[in-house]
Formats: structure tokens, C-alpha cells, sequence
């Protein structure tokens, strides 16, 4: 299994497992101990982003046909960008949408973070859609 | 990877990329940086990512790599009809929840519950003729066939 895929996987492990941590936070605050219902979207894109894509992108990178076995370098940048803006922009929006109500910075940072989501997905994209062919 | 598959991949890879943007659209009305009508985008994205990307890159990658039935995969039209169906159910359901139209959502439900029965048709004979396939030893499908 490639480097980068086993890095998609392993930290997708990492997020099923927080976002586990995010359900029992919501169902304490549900049961009224203070933990606000504002952490709910961020629960589900721990799940559907950092869990659920996060593996499809490692999977599909290393069994889509069309794989080199040794990528030159563009190609690396391109795998390694998306991985790591796919997870800095899910921990930024972890972070800085439940704190978005005390202002300061965090509107900011919530925006940089769906920047650097978006970024990723279109790299990845961009990269996999030539390897997808009919044979 | 058969033609079907690929055409399904890429379009639910056009479904993350329509998906992703919306949620980043939606991020940033949030933060306050654009417009806050764009959280009426919620049900749209929710329908493209959970439908357009996740249900439709499963339905892609197993018609490629399902066991198949004497190296063939009987019943591709049921598939063939279930992307169709998908993809046009998607769409119909995402301009109903952003225009308010309930009637297209209803629409794309119905094409998207006949997508779900086109795949569960395609997808089960495959599954249990294939399983059965390898069972059999190749004197008894050969028997079989005579």
C-alpha cells in the first residue's frame, strides 16, 4: 500500500474515533452538561470528511487503475497537499465553529478552513479523473 | 474498469467537487463573509454529497469489482438505468429544496427509490450467482450447462 494511502487511512481511523468523542459530547449535552449542540455539524463532517472520504481518497489513490508505482514529484505534491489541507481545513472548522459565537479571529478561520477543504477535494479530483478510464 | 463505472466514478467526483463547494459557501455565511442566504444551501448539499458523491461512488466501484457471473455482468441494463435514475433524482431533489418546489423533490425521491431497486436487482444476482459460480466445481457447471 503506498505511503500516502496508508496516511489517509490511519488518519481516518483517528477522526472515526474523535468523532465517536463528538457523539458522546453531544449526548452529555443533550442529557444538560453544558457541552453546546453547535459541535452537531462538526460531528458529522468529522464522519463524512475526515472518516468516510478521507478513506475513500486513500483507497481509491491506491487501487484505482492507472497507479505509477513511483510517482515523480508533481504528483507527490499534489497527494500530500490534499492530505494535508484536507485535515487542517476539518481540524480548523473542528476548532472554530463552535467557538465562531466569541468573534474575534474565528470567522476567519472558519472560512480559511472551507478554502483549504475545497482546495483538497479539487486536488484530489483533479488528479484521480484521468486515471478513471474504460478498457 | 468498465465504461459504467467510470462514468459513474466521474460523476460523483463532479458531485464532491458541486458538494464541497457548497459546504464552503455555506462556511462562509456562516463566518459572515457572504451572503447568509446561502444556508438555504443546506438541503442541497446534504442531498449531492450523501447521494451525488457517497451512494454513487458505491454503486460505481461495485459494479466494477462484484463478483461477476461467468466473466459477464447479467442484468447491466438494471444498472444503466439506476445511474440514470440517481443522477436525475439527485438533481431534481436538489433544485426542489433550493427553489422550494415540493413536487420535484418528490420527483427525485421517486427516481432516486428506482435507482435504489435498479442497483439492489443488478447488484443481488450478481452476488448470488457469482457466490454460487465458485462454489460449483468446473464439472458440475460444465454438467450444469449441457
Amino acid at each position: 500500500m503506498p505511503t500516502v494511502s496508508r496516511a489517509f487511512i490511519l488518519t481516518g481511523l483517528l477522526y472515526l474515533a474523535l468523532a465517536m468523542v463528538a457523539a458522546v459530547a453531544l449526548a452529555l449535552g443533550a442529557a444538560g452538561l453544558g457541552v453546546s449542540p453547535a459541535l452537531y455539524p462538526v460531528y458529522i463532517h468529522l464522519l463524512a470528511v475526515g472518516w468516510i472520504t478521507q478513506l475513500i481518497f486513500g483507497v481509491a489513490y491506491w487501487m484505482f487503475p492507472g497507479r505509477v508505482r513511483d510517482p515523480g514529484a508533481g504528483e507527490r505534491v499534489v497527494l500530500w497537499s490534499t492530505y494535508a489541507l484536507l485535515n487542517v481545513g476539518l481540524l480548523l472548522r473542528a476548532l472554530s465553529e463552535p467557538l465562531l459565537s466569541r468573534g474575534g479571529a474565528w470567522p476567519a478561520v472558519l472560512t480559511a478552513s472551507a478554502i483549504c477543504q475545497l482546495i483538497a477535494v479539487v486536488l484530489f479530483v483533479g488528479h484521480l479523473w484521468p486515471r478513471l478510464r474504460a478498457r | 474498469m468498465p465504461k459504467l463505472s467510470v462514468w459513474t466514478v466521474r460523476s460523483a467526483l463532479v458531485a464532491l467537487v458541486v458538494g464541497t463547494l457548497m459546504g464552503a459557501l455555506m462556511l462562509a455565511a456562516k463566518a459572515g463573509m457572504a451572503p447568509p442566504m446561502l444556508m438555504r444551501l443546506l438541503p442541497v448539499h446534504q442531498e449531492i454529497v450523501l447521494l451525488g458523491w457517497l451512494v454513487q461512488l458505491a454503486m460505481g466501484v461495485g459494479y466494477w469489482i462484484l463478483p461477476r457471473v461467468d466473466g459477464a455482468r447479467p442484468r447491466a441494463w438494471l444498472a444503466v438505468v439506476a445511474v440514470i435514475c440517481l443522477n436525475g433524482g439527485v438533481v431534481a431533489a436538489a433544485l426542489g429544496a433550493w427553489f422550494g418546489l415540493a413536487g420535484a423533490v418528490v420527483c427525485g425521491r421517486i427516481l432516486e427509490l428506482v435507482a435504489a431497486i435498479g442497483f439492489v436487482g443488478h447488484f443481488w444476482t450478481r452476488i448470488r450467482l457469482g457466490g454460487l459460480i465458485n462454489r460449483l466445481s468446473a464439472e458440475e457447471i460444465a454438467a450444469r450447462r449441457s
